[in-house]
């Protein structure tokens, strides 16, 4: 995983970290500010991830914020802060997902959760999609299409794990789930998200988004 | 529970394809132990499928990890710290709100007095009072709604009971007052007013 560890953002170092804490904790408020800072990106990121909707993820951002800051004294430093503040963002995230859509029900693939193996559909030579693509918003699009495609479990073990970098563990506990079940769910949506960007696969979104005959990258 | 591809009896460990797809992910997390790694890198030099399903799930783990995947919408920043400001410190919401509509009306009001003002020479407040020249656009000087001067503060001409007003020199001139002889005496030329007569014009 070191691909993902070196794109992930500078955090603080956990002393000064927890130094400031600290510090809030016991009543210099205003250092919420600076605590928060590293980290305002991720948790947009994270409610982005489930709820899809720029002003949603935002409102659901801002909200698990307030309540980090609300409820800073409750938490005990056994936790690093960042896995704390995420988890705060996907509840707050999953609970508005739940509001607007109280008719969505899980997919039978998700319930069934982690019975089977899933087997690749596509064995075709990769080419690899450069990181420097995703400055092309039609790049993004397609990546975030193919996440949005998978199944809810599968998509939130894989943002928490693969897009805000909390280890296994960190998953499982944000999560409530075993260990076990977070790699069976990774591996799972990492192997469906390799097929539906898969080159092999007819190229749909090639010739889609870029025209015919056209690399993307 | 069996490792995935060991074989009794077997000194090397075998994989077939199967085991390595079941195992791909915890590999890219270097979570597989040493037996199984050197297993898997074998079937990896002699299986192409295999190869395109790691370095495709490689490449997708990378690429979801870049932080440049989610834009983060223009001014996201600043308004969560305005909430936040509003929460850590509920009373100066009204403070604000107060700020914010005290600022419009200055802007308002200087806009009008812009428009007013603008493309004509304003006229004098006192049909006695010269113009002057030199006096720098950007000093503050003081004026006062009655009076017909402006002055320096600390100025012994202005009257005590002035509502007194601090404004530049080219806002007070725009508005039509003229310099005091007294304590602007420095900027006035010879030929605006006659001797050391005070423009007593106030």
């Amino acid at each position: 995983m070191q691909e993902a560890a070196t794109s992930q953002a500078a955090s603080p170092q956990p002393g000064n970290e927890a130094a400031l804490i600290a510090r809030i904790q016991n009543g210099e408020r205003e250092l919420f500010y600076e605590l928060i800072q590293p980290y305002e990106r991720r948790v947009y990121a994270a409610a982005f991830a489930i709820l899809r909707n720029e002003a949603d993820a935002e409102d659901a951002a801002q909200e698990a914020v307030l309540k980090a800051f609300r409820y800073i004294k409750q938490f005990r430093s056994e936790a690093k802060f960042s896995t704390w503040l995420i988890q705060i963002a996907i509840n707050e995230a999953r609970m508005r997902r739940r509001k607007q859509h109280p008719e969505l029900i899980e997919p039978i693939a998700d319930r069934q959760d982690d019975s089977g193996n899933y087997v690749p559909r596509d064995f075709a030579d990769w080419r690899e999609i450069p990181s420097e693509t995703l400055e092309r918003k039609e790049v993004r699009e397609k990546l975030a299409e193919a996440l949005a495609s998978l199944g809810q479990i599968y998509r939130d073990v894989f943002v928490l794990r693969d897009m805000q970098h909390l280890s296994i563990e960190e998953t499982a506990a944000a999560l409530k789930i075993s260990t076990a079940s977070v790699k069976t769910r990774l591996l799972r949506a990492r192997l469906m998200l390799r097929d539906l960007l898969s080159p092999g696969l007819g190229g749909a979104w090639l010739s889609q988004a870029f025209g015919k005959g056209t690399k993307p990258w | 529970m069996a490792e995935p591809g060991v074989r009794k009896g077997d000194e090397t460990m075998v994989v077939s394809c199967e085991e390595v797809w079941r195992e791909v992910s915890n590999y890219l997390e270097e979570d597989v132990r040493p037996e199984l790694r050197a297993a898997m890198d074998e079937h990896f030099r002699g299986c192409k499928g295999c190869t395109s399903i790691l370095e495709g799930t490689r490449n997708v783990v990378k690429l979801y990890g870049d932080e440049s995947m989610v834009s983060v919408p223009l001014g996201y920043s600043y308004r969560l710290h305005r909430r936040l400001e509003e929460d850590m410190h509920p009373s100066r919401r009204t403070f604000f709100g107060w700020m914010v509509a005290a600022a419009a009306s200055v802007l308002v009001v200087g806009g009008f007095e812009a428009a007013r003002s603008s493309g004509r020479v304003p006229q004098l407040r006192s049909p006695h009072a010269q113009r002057a020249s030199a006096v720098p656009p950007d000093m503050t000087v003081l004026i006062y709604p009655d009076g017909k001067v402006f002055h320096v503060a600390g100025c012994t001409y202005i009257p005590a009971e002035a509502h007194l007003r601090s404004v530049s020199a080219r806002e007070a001139e725009r508005e039509g007052y003229t310099p005091c002889v007294r304590c602007l005496k420095q900027y006035l030329t010879q030929n605006t007013f006659s001797g050391d007569t005070p423009n007593r014009a106030v």
